[in-house]
């Protein structure tokens, strides 16, 4: 067990969760809007954003996925420490972790059932940086429309077309967060 | 045991985390109702144990939260569950609206419009539009799988049949996004057109153990027909003590002789428009001067 | 002039005040202790237990004394507390089989290995107020004999011996757990048992009797009911074995119920089950039989519309918690809901008056 593994977790974790969690819901509310949150911190090359994410929503009752460059002893310890989640594949994953390259396709993830369309997965998607120029989203959430430097569109296309089914995807970039539901229509520009 | 002996906002956290998941699922998908565990609280089933669990997951410290029954902050349960949540979270508190960061109500929409910076908490007894229709939770899921809705219109279009109008005067049956079939709780249907807002809305059904949302500027349409279209209804009044127009109206009988008043059902906003120099009828200056 | 109603929260405070000088009753008796509710009002403790999800007898008892008696308020109050408690881990499956019985009874032989063990039981007392108890509670030392060593045999195995009761097949599959997790129906089995060993017993009873009149009707005997201790272990990982953590007292009710074969199998009887924390014989008689009227679809019986069949039915309303808060929350103001139907209903009768105005006029 390394240094990393025991240190990154809230200090106040009522209060700090809290915080995160509004951070997290005005994201998913408002697709677009960049949310700022912090409170937690785990080893590279999780981001402050995606560590607190992880904190705030995931434990012992939701397997993850780690995706990619993400799937290392380190976070691995990391996440058994301070947040207990069983590692799972993608197809059972309830959230997954990594770069949009290493979580791509998404198609392999649960969408959930049109009973049940909240068995779904979120994405945490770490990102280089994020900003407010790229494609257009409009949708649930959204006034008119918003624009949200996504990786790609075409696949967030086909998750719209599952709808209500689907994956809700989230963005990070350092202590930075968006968020994209499955409601959500995208055009490139 | 003292207060200090519970958690912030009184839940643990894992029970919020669980919390907290089923409100982003619901607004992740506008109007669908995500099965949650609901706990079991401190106050009964059907007092709002829904919309505290809901508002105990969102809170931050530095909220300040106002509570609402019928639109009035001083009905006895609203004073309750905002005693609750000073005692376990420590927030602030108000009456007014404006200064609110989150709502938790109970069958009213406030008459000001929310901000963007607001989240509006409604407390939900049957979260389940067609369970009058349907009582079985499993057919009910499946008709909402297939978006199969007939019966509903059926049935509101039975009452046109029978009465010349559709007979319900609340919880006023709305389609979220052109998907789901949502019951907006039981505020008159006179709030319908407001479910349109800038505000974040979560609805929490405790016992029923369901929480669905409606993100902000959703598409939120009251179920109607062409030849009889929605009609948001109030009593044909001014308020007696403000004037406002424009405002859901309470009923009240003054005397034994059948006397009545009507006046605003949200108090904070009738108090601010008399603060503001508005009138009605029996206002204790126009009284005087009569 | 008009003032609306203020100062909420003043009668709520004179309220809870006057409240518990009520619960507290007259100064010049004395007050009840905890200690003698627990010891001497064993039966209703079982029952806050029982339906309050919670083995605690003190906490009951204190429960019970808050609640001034009311037995569903004191549940209320055990539940509430109940959900702040963290859970630390799981024990293992009790093993009734080593159960040291207080009682053990069957209907369905004579006599058995074991014997029939009465136990504290009402059963054979003639229902005569005893106006002795007004004056003086005390009472002669019951007569004891030296507790049986070893397993108690259980009925239902002497039938399954011969193969003439269906045979519950093991599973280590973890059952879901409904205070975890939200109710889903289909339910099974597990999640049927958890929500019936809490439910009401008064709903419980009403269903289980509503079978015995011929609303799904399945011919239950007590194959065996027994009452007693049993002791509770919890695998400790870090030890490698299980240690025990306690001992609670149960009651195992084992219908033997009639059943006259199906297409795919030769006559057989079979189950119905109960198990309630406490001496709550009444309520464990009840669960067997609505258990195993809620067996129907599974031993492949018809359905036969009872509502004791009616898995989603019985399990959405047997939680008296749901089902007395959803009840008296009708007594909180719904004015602004009356409001707009008293609008509706006035709009429509003065649309039908004209109409019938007009009418009259052509």
């Amino acid at each position: 067990m390394t240094h990393d593994t025991l240190t990154g977790g809230f200090t106040e974790a009522p209060q700090q969760s809290a915080r995160a969690f509004r951070a997290l819901m005005n994201a998913l509310a408002r697709p677009g809007s960049i949310e700022k949150i912090t409170g937690a911190s785990g080893p590279a090359p999780l981001s402050v954003a995606a560590a607190t994410t992880l904190l705030t929503l995931c434990d012992g009752e939701t397997p993850i996925h780690l995706a990619g460059d993400h799937d290392t002893d380190a976070i691995r310890q990391w996440i058994a420490f301070h947040i207990g989640a069983p590692i799972a594949s993608r197809s059972e994953a309830m959230f997954a972790l990594g770069t949009w390259q290493a979580l791509t396709p998404i198609t392999d993830f649960p969408i959930g059932t049109p009973e049940y369309p909240d068995r779904s997965a979120t994405l945490i998607v770490e990102m280089d940086a994020l900003s407010n120029i790229g494609a257009t989203l409009r949708g649930p959430g959204i006034q008119t429309s918003a624009q949200l430097s996504l990786p790609e569109t075409t696949a967030f296309q086909q998750n719209r077309l599952l709808f209500p089914m689907g994956v809700d995807c989230y963005f990070t970039s350092g202590t930075r967060i968006a968020a994209l539901p499955r409601a959500i229509k995208v055009e490139a520009n | 045991m003292s207060d200090q002996a519970y958690n912030f906002a009184y839940l643990d956290e894992q029970t919020k985390r669980m919390i907290r998941r089923a409100i982003l699922k619901g607004i992740a998908i506008p109007g669908y109702q995500v099965p949650f565990a609901s706990r079991e609280m401190p106050m009964p089933y059907g007092w709002g144990t829904g919309g505290v669990q809901v508002s105990a997951a969102c809170l931050v410290p530095e909220d300040t939260m106002k509570v609402i029954d019928q639109g009035a902050d001083d009905t006895t349960n609203a004073v309750s569950i905002r005693k609750f949540f000073e005692n376990t979270a420590g927030v602030a508190t108000t009456e007014k609206t404006r200064e609110a960061t989150v709502i938790q109500t109970r069958h009213r929409i406030p008459e000001e419009a929310l901000t963007e910076d607001q989240i509006l908490v409604y407390q939900v007894p049957i979260p389940e539009p067609l369970r009058f229709l349907e009582p079985r939770e499993t057919e009910t899921r499946k008709m909402h799988a297939l978006e199969e809705y007939g019966l509903m219109h059926v049935k509101l279009y039975e009452d046109i049949a029978q009465h010349g109008n559709i007979a319900t005067a609340y919880a006023y049956p709305v389609r979220v996004e052109g998907r789901y079939v949502m019951d907006p709780s039981p505020i008159p249907k006179f709030d319908n057109p407001k479910l349109e807002m800038a505000a974040i809305q979560l609805f929490g059904a405790g016992r029923e153990q369901r929480i669905y949302a409606i993100p902000p500027y959703s598409k939120v349409v009251s179920l109607d027909f062409e030849d009889y279209p929605f009609e948001a209804s109030k009593a044909n009044h001014p308020c007696d003590l403000c004037g406002a127009e424009h405002t859901y109206l309470d009923e009240v009988i003054i005397d034994d002789e059948g006397g009545r008043m009507f006046v605003c059902s949200d108090t904070d906003y009738c108090g601010e428009r008399q603060a503001n120099g508005h009138r009605g009828r029996l206002s204790p200056e126009m009284e005087a001067a009569q | 002039m008009y003032v609306a109603v203020k100062g909420g929260e003043r009668a709520i405070e004179n309220a809870h005040d006057w409240l518990a000088e009520e619960r507290r009753g007259p100064a010049d008796i004395p007050e009840l202790s905890v200690d003698q509710i627990k010891s001497q009002m064993t039966l209703a403790v079982n029952r806050v237990m029982a339906e309050g999800s919670l083995y605690d007898p003190d906490l009951a008892a204190l429960a019970i004394k808050q609640a001034r008696g009311d037995l569903i308020e004191a549940i209320f109050l055990i539940r509430a507390y109940r959900t702040t408690l963290p859970r630390i881990g799981h024990s293992r499956p009790v093993e009734t089989d080593k159960m040291a019985c207080d009682r053990r009874i069957s209907a369905t032989f004579k006599d058995a290995p074991g014997g029939q063990v009465l136990g504290p039981t009402f059963d054979y007392t003639h229902r005569l107020l005893d106006f002795k108890l007004a004056a003086d509670g005390e009472v002669p030392e019951a007569a004891t004999a030296a507790p049986l060593q070893g397993d108690m045999p259980r009925i239902t195995e002497f039938l399954n011996r011969d193969g003439l009761i269906q045979t519950e097949t093991p599973s280590d599959e973890p059952p879901r757990d409904m205070t975890r997790q939200p109710m889903e129906y289909p339910a099974g089995r597990p999640l049927r048992l958890q929500a019936l060993t809490r439910g009401d017993e008064g709903f419980v009873l009403g269903m289980a009797y509503s079978t015995q009149r011929g609303y799904g009707r399945n011919h239950p005997f007590v194959g065996e009911l027994r009452i007693g201790k049993v002791s509770v272990e919890m695998d400790i990982p870090e030890l490698g074995f299980a240690v025990e953590i306690g001992e609670i007292t149960l009651t195992e009710c084992e219908t033997v119920n009639q059943f006259h074969g199906s297409k795919t199998q030769p006559p057989q009887f079979t189950r119905g089950y109960g198990l309630v924390f406490g001496q709550t014989e009444r309520k464990a008689i009840s669960m067997a039989l609505v258990d195993r009227a809620l067996r129907w679809e599974e031993l492949g019986e018809d359905n036969l519309g009872a509502p004791a069949q009616d898995e989603e039915f019985v399990l959405s309303h047997a939680d008296n918690i749901q089902a007395t808060g959803f009840l008296e929350h009708i007594k909180l103001p719904h004015y602004v809901d009356f409001q707009s139907e008293l609008e509706l209903v006035r709009k429509i009768r003065s649309e039908a008056q004209a109409n019938t105005l007009k009418e009259a006029a052509e």
